[in-house]
């Protein structure tokens, strides 16, 4: 460093006392952070989850409106022609759009029937899931006498192949949508408790906490602002990754024949007929347009469901 | 190394691995309660055989039910299902097989499923690491993104979807055999590969990421600065760093790998225990799926508490705690 700093460069105020101003003393520092657009701008820079919510909304949207579209089949009615006789694995149509099945059923109306099943399904898992998952992990993390009574519960459940539980439970419940509800809660409820446990033994004394509630910060406002932002990642994921789980545990059950039953049009019942004309070239239709709609939707809820908990996890914020 | 670290917490580490077995033993007795209750709650035209419902009267039916021991109180029944399985003894098929044996059944069945689900991990095994590997040497190109396109199409679309796309295909393509036959090696190809897919996927995602953490570290840097080979840094520290978490994905591809078996074995039609649950649930024999559902069980908490050893012996950064969740 040169040494011919010159002194009248120097401010001379910056030496003088300060006077005490209750005003300034006060004051924090601040920044303009805010979770939610941090979270969207994240979210935003991953091109292709942008594109892939826009195809899960617009999915969404079509699975709701499609049975009031001009010109749609009953996913359930078995069509039949001008003499009265079914209309059997018609080839894809202007009338059918992706054909029919062996007794002549509309495929097209019957994959976003199923389709509607499938969400129903996820999203209901999804909710019981946050809600056991959030109460039961804060018991967990709060209750210091159920601690080990809860964990033990926990290791047994999750010692057990997922997929045998699913089983279990499907076998010996009569088979519908509830079943299936209900055998993928059982297990799925763990992973989510398990979690909000961690948070809660984690986070509640953290500096930042303690902070909080000795500047007296409401409870709600403790949960909402220094709780929920860690929650939100996972909730998210969780709810979106539900979806491609539901649909394949159903996909699942019904392939080894103790899922839905076959009146409730389901993508499992749908690739579980296709399947039987995979040797059939003519007829693999049946099977292709199935399959290509179920992963279609799957990869869509899997890719945006894994960036927007990337885009809502404070920790990969700016 | 390794080993004398191993000494030095040698006393800890047995108390461990006992902790951890009978938690395993205690999991053990709770599922096989479970499931032996679970399955009284079954409608009872699963036990009548193959002489079926309609043709026995009311009195027939009963007299059944009491040689079966299914009127007994249900904690004498309990018990007896306890004593017969202290002997190895799973009870009778049904239907799929009458009056049979279910360990004799499950003795032919299952070195196939052995044979099939140890040769599928052991593939995904290689090919999962090395992806792995490749994929964070190249992390952001080419061969990265067509990585983790396949891992997220493997993880997201249900796997009997490219079973199926598997058998269709492949087998046109390289002209394999459809079904599996014993004395055809050939026809084991498929079915072990198309059972390798996920874990492969799984392994790869993980050591990719566990690769890119371990390629952010500074001792990186004094690597590089003492002159060793690029080469030689991936090989001997990054990979060999990354391998030890790793091992906690073990368990979960054997769990994995069931799952997959149940598909597999019954669309190759392999004579495995897979493909036996699968007819079994859609014959009803009652006692042939609860024995199934045990076995499948029983290697699934073997394999939980293997990996939870072999993870706390590995990693010498794993605290041996008593308490909290374990994994």
């Amino acid at each position: 460093m040169t040494s011919d700093v010159k002194t009248e460069k120097i401010d001379k105020s910056l030496f003088e006392f300060a006077e005490y101003d209750s005003k300034n003393a006060e004051l924090i520092g601040y920044s303009n952070y805010s979770y939610w657009r941090s979270t969207l701008q994240v979210f935003l820079k991953n091109k292709i989850a942008v594109i892939l919510l826009f195809v899960v909304v617009l999915l969404l949207l079509f699975t709701v409106v499609q049975p009031y579209l001009p010109n749609q089949h009953s996913p359930i009615k078995i069509n039949v022609d001008a003499d009265g006789l079914q209309l059997r694995n018609l080839p894809p149509s202007s009338e059918y759009w992706f054909g029919t099945n062996s007794i002549g059923q509309d495929i097209w109306s019957r994959i976003w029937s199923g389709t509607r099943t499938s969400l129903f399904i996820g999203l209901t898992v999804g909710i019981i899931e946050l809600i056991v998952g959030i109460f039961v992990g804060s018991i967990w993390g709060y209750v210091r006498k159920l601690d080990p009574i809860i964990t033990e519960i926990y290791n047994v459940i999750t010692n057990i192949p997922t997929t045998i539980i699913l089983i279990l439970i499907a076998y010996i419940l009569e088979p519908g949508i509830l079943t299936i509800i209900i055998a993928m809660s059982v297990t799925r409820w763990t992973s989510m408790a398990r979690f909000v446990r961690n948070l809660v033994i984690i986070i509640r004394d953290r500096e930042y906490n303690l902070a909080s509630r000795c500047l007296g910060t409401p409870l709600h406002r403790i949960a909402s602002k220094n709780l929920l932002p860690y929650l939100v990642s996972v909730i998210m994921l969780r709810l979106a990754l539900a979806i491609p789980l539901a649909i394949g545990s159903e996909v699942f059950l019904t392939y080894i024949g103790i899922g839905l039953p076959v009146d409730i049009p389901s993508l499992g019942n749908l690739i579980n007929e296709g399947r039987m004309f995979i040797m059939t070239p003519s007829l693999r239709y049946q099977l292709l347009f199935p399959t290509a709609v179920l992963s279609i939707i799957t990869i869509s809820f899997y890719v945006m469901g894994n960036a927007f908990g990337d885009a809502s996890d404070p920790k990969n914020h700016i | 190394m390794a080993s004398l670290y191993l000494q030095k917490k040698g006393g800890k580490m047995s108390k461990y691995v006992i902790k951890r077995f009978f938690r395993s033993i205690f999991t053990l007795i709770a599922v096989i309660t479970v499931v032996f209750l679970l399955m009284r709650m079954m409608p009872e035209e699963g036990y009548f055989g193959e002489t079926g419902t309609d043709k026995l009267d009311e009195s027939q039916k009963e007299a059944i039910l009491t040689n079966l021991g299914l009127r007994d109180p249900m904690h004498i029944q309990l018990l007896h299902f306890y004593s017969d399985l202290a002997k190895g003894d799973l009870g009778d098929s049904l239907i799929y097989r009458p009056n049979v044996s279910i360990t004799k059944i499950i003795k032919q069945k299952a070195p196939y499923s052995i044979a099939i689900g140890l040769s599928s991990l052991g593939f995904a095994l290689i090919l999962g690491l090395s992806m792995g590997v490749v994929m964070a040497k190249e992390k952001n190109k080419l061969a990265d993104k067509m990585g983790t396109f396949y891992v997220v199409i493997i993880r997201a679309v249900p796997p009997i979807v490219y079973y199926l796309f598997i058998q269709l295909y492949l087998t046109q393509i390289f002209k394999l055999p459809l079904l599996f036959d014993i004395d055809e090696p050939s026809s084991w190809i498929l079915p072990t590969f198309a059972m390798a897919l996920g874990n492969i996927a799984g392994y790869a995602m993980w050591m990719r990421r566990y690769m890119v953490d371990e390629l952010n570290k500074d001792y990186l840097r004094l690597a590089r600065a003492k002159g060793l080979s690029e080469r030689k840094i991936m090989v001997s520290h990054v990979a060999r760093n990354a391998l030890v978490p790793m091992v906690q994905y073990l368990p979960a591809s054997i769990l994995f790998t069931i799952g997959g078996s149940i598909y597999i074995e019954s669309l190759f039609s392999i004579p495995g225990m897979g493909g036996l649950l699968v007819d079994a649930i859609q014959l009803q024999d009652n006692n042939l799926v609860q024995a199934l559902v045990l076995m499948f069980s029983v290697v699934g908490i073997l394999g939980l508490f293997l990996g939870d050893v072999l993870m706390a012996m590995l990693d010498p950064r794993i605290k041996l705690h008593s308490s909290g969740g374990g994994r």
